[in-house]
């Protein structure tokens, strides 16, 4: 446990140095306070209907295939400390894991799901 | 840290090899040509894929071998599941040919995430590893809930899909939940290695193990839509593609039957009292609920839905009666509902058009008069269902009858003898409407291609030779299960 | 303070956290809100991990559930319409006082449940392969390597074929063709 204590420094200090700014900006800092400014934006024009909307579903296909690509680095990590001792073993084994990937990988670019349009 | 290399054992998994390859194939083949034209290709890899796989799975009859640590196993029990899904796989894709086609779906996908759903369900019933099954269940479970799905612009369709999905990750947590409980209180993962250390004496059995064989019985119950984890069932049956609900209805419920039957007989079978009360519970509830509900259907796949549920329970007599020989009967009687169940469905297709399904009762009404040939083969499928005597229904509900009443289950046999009886009416009132009752609108032609028929053909060629001569496939199911002595 | 005094009260700390954070998760009206504590609470079991020795699954639940996971479910929040996100559902008549009455009862018989497992909790495992000294020695993420590429190879490449699905579907269901 004792060599996570500089990881609990470093914690302190962003959350120092994260409430020293905040708070000097608000101790310091010179405040008016006017009708403009609680608007719904200062510049720009007025908005004309609810400011959230749907997001374009091509985001989420986006975020999928990232999580998916992601799962698999995680899984070339602590095979890179052991592939060592497996030799060639280790790498066949790798290399199917990827090329199964990589298949996937070929499709989603094929269709073109990485395209926007 | 020593590193156990597992042999290469490439020799035993050439089936898992084979299908996986054409789905790999049919995937690329999908993405590199634009157009959606490739329907016959796709269908006729995934068919020789099929195939193949069966073959080689027959070739390795008999055999007994643990390959990859321990981790997957070879023997007769899995080898006849994966034979059993392997030719599901091939009726369903036979179906599929036409089907995908009018139904103007995607098709490269369609057919890879058919054979990677077979699959999964071959590698979940040949191990007796959790860590293996829990993955064989989900390749299998997550191939299912996009191919729900794939009637895209059907709002029925999505609303199965993400039902599935949603109700179907639920019941994989509880499952998960289940394993790591036993897990936590055995620390082993094997099957065998359980049923042989809860037996060495230094075991004590604890609420927290007894919780886990509970949660275990919710993730598998609900794969198999048993009753109370039958809720999804009829929505998805019906908002999935037909070809998708009879694979669902018959590979899915048997790969889970597998995975079911050899957790339970191995690594529990020491707790048979704990458990067959259980599961004596949920059975008399699968069928009751099951053939009560379908009596108030007029939808054909809805009550094929509840008639699934209700067949889940017959099977959980024999499970729950937990005498290992008698387990050969489940197989028998899975393999039985197979062709039942995909001929029936087969008939659902044929009635149906891409602007209506015809899945209302009414839609069949008059069916003898235009089409004598599929009222007469839809009255096999259904008098098979009912079990009526010369058909292979019989036969299974025969087996699993007598062997609750040969176990001195007597209240489970008669209440499985009144449910049949109640089922009889549901049965018989979808043929009343093919032979006696007017039209009531135009059909038009059946598109009746070869491919259909031949379903059609085999299946009831299966009922009526598994119906008269049960005796031989009755003793494979025992040559199979022989894992358990 | 001894190490293990340490570890206790951090343990404390962080399963509080997790405790609370995931009751206020389950009961913001508002789904963004939800999101938020939900990171809370991966970032807190985070640290469970840590504690329990195993790094690497810490540091995996960090990257792919507080990361990848997190912003998946964000955007699945911002697509579904949000206009009546933090209005108060007029649709669905509120539970009677049956049916309340029922989900409290299903509530306290699973605690004691939970309680009863808890109190008769006994330690009847077979002492594994890999006790907690083995892998502190050997580094987690080593310990995993060794077992994930080695015992259990078979389980990791059928792992592909389940990740190949994921793109195979999310592909299939979110891309209009034509």
């Amino acid at each position: 446990m004792i060599e996570y204590i500089p990881i609990l420094v470093l914690l302190c200090f962003a959350i120092l140095i994260a409430v020293l700014i905040v708070g000097a900006s608000h101790l310091l800092g010179h405040r008016i306070s006017r009708k403009a400014k609680l608007s719904t934006y200062e510049c720009g024009m007025q908005t004309i209907g609810p400011t959230r909307m749907k997001m374009n579903i091509r985001y989420y296909i986006i975020a999928m295939l990232f999580l998916i690509f992601d799962i698999e680095i995680m899984f070339l990590y602590p095979w890179a400390l052991v592939t060592g001792g497996l030799k060639m073993f280790g790498f066949v084994e790798m290399l199917i894991f990827v090329a199964v990937l990589f298949v996937g990988y070929l499709y989603v670019w094929k269709k073109g799901a990485l395209e926007w349009e | 840290m020593v590193v156990m290399k597992p042999e290469l054992a490439f020799g035993w998994i050439i089936p898992e090899i084979v299908i996986t390859l054409s789905a790999v194939f049919i995937l690329l083949l999908s993405a590199f040509r634009r157009k959606n034209d490739i329907g016959r290709l796709a269908g006729g890899v995934s068919l020789i894929g099929a195939g193949l796989a069966l073959f080689f799975t027959c070739r390795l009859w008999n055999s007994d071998i643990d390959i990859y640590n321990g981790l997957y196993t070879i023997d007769n029990f899995g080898l006849f599941f994966k034979a059993l899904v392997l030719v599901i796989s091939l009726l369903v894709t036979l179906l599929s040919l036409r089907y995908v086609e009018r139904e103007e779906m995607i098709k490269g996908e369609y057919y890879a995430l058919l054979l990677f759903g077979i699959l999964g369900m071959m590698i979940m019933v040949s191990s007796n590893h959790f860590v293996t099954i829990f993955i064989g269940l989900e390749v299998m479970s997550i191939a299912i809930y996009v191919l729900c799905g794939l009637l895209i612009g059907n709002p029925r369709s999505a609303e199965a899909s993400l039902k599935y999905f949603l109700l179907g990750a639920f019941a994989t947590a509880f499952l998960l939940y289940g394993i790591a409980l036993i897990y936590g209180t055995t620390g082993i993962l094997d099957v065998r290695e359980i049923a042989r250390y809860v037996t060495s004496g230094n075991f004590l059995i604890t609420p927290a193990f007894m919780a886990g064989m509970a949660l275990l019985i919710v993730g598998f119950g609900f794969k198999t839509a048993s009753v109370p984890f039958h809720m999804w069932t009829p929505d998805v049956y019906e908002g999935a593609p037909t070809s998708i609900t009879a694979y669902m209805a018959t590979g899915v419920k048997a790969a889970a039957f597998g995975a079911f039957l050899r957790v339970f007989y191995t690594a529990l079978y020491p707790f048979l009292t704990e458990w067959s009360g259980m599961l004596w519970v949920i059975a008399v509830l699968t069928m009751t609920l099951g053939n009560i509900t379908a009596l108030m259907q007029n939808d054909i796949k809805r009550m094929l839905a509840y008639s699934s549920i209700a067949h889940a329970g017959y099977i959980l007599i024999a499970f729950a009666v937990g005498d290992r020989i008698f387990s050969a009967s489940i197989l028998f009687y899975l393999l039985v509902y197979t062709f039942m169940n995909i001929g029936a469905f087969a008939v659902v297709i044929l009635l149906g058009r891409k602007e209506a399904p015809n899945t209302g009762i009414e839609s069949y009404a008059g069916l003898a008069t235009r089409h004598p040939m599929i009222a007469l083969a839809m009255s096999v499928f259904l008098l098979s269902l009912a079990g009526v005597p010369p058909l292979a229904g019989f036969m299974g509900k025969f087996y699993v009858l007598s062997d609750a009443i040969k176990a001195g289950y007597y209240w489970l046999a008669i209440i499985g003898v009144l449910n049949s009886v109640v089922a009889v009416y549901y049965y018989l009132r979808v043929i009343m409407y093919m032979y006696f009752k007017e039209p009531e609108g135009e059909i038009g032609r059946m598109d009746l291609s070869p491919a259909y028929a031949v379903v059609i053909v085999i299946s009831i060629w299966a009922l009526i030779h598994m119906g008269i001569f049960p005796r031989s496939f009755l003793l494979i199911a025992r040559e199979s299960v022989n894992i358990f002595m | 303070m001894d190490a293990l005094g340490f570890k206790f009260i951090l343990f404390m700390i962080t399963a509080l956290v997790v405790i609370v954070s995931s009751i206020l998760m389950a009961t913001r009206k508002n789904p963004i809100h939800s999101a938020l504590w939900m990171i809370v609470t991966f970032f807190a079991m985070a640290v469970i991990y840590l504690l329990l020795n195993a790094q690497f699954i810490a540091v995996a639940q960090v990257m792919v559930y507080a990361g990848a996971i997190m912003m998946l479910i964000l955007f699945v929040i911002m697509m579904v319409n949000m206009d009546k996100g933090d209005e108060k559902d007029t649709t669905k008549a509120p539970w009677s006082f049956g049916k309340k009455m029922a989900a409290a009862l299903l509530m306290v018989i699973l605690l004691v449940e939970l309680l009863f497992g808890a109190l008769f909790y006994r330690m009847t495992a077979r002492v594994g392969d890999y006790p907690a000294d083995a892998v502190a020695a050997a580094g987690n993420a080593k310990t995993v390597g060794a077992l994930l590429y080695g015992q259990y190879l078979f389980p990791f490449e059928v792992a592909s074929i389940l990740l190949l699905i994921g793109i195979v579907g999310a592909v299939v269901i979110a891309k209009r063709n034509k």
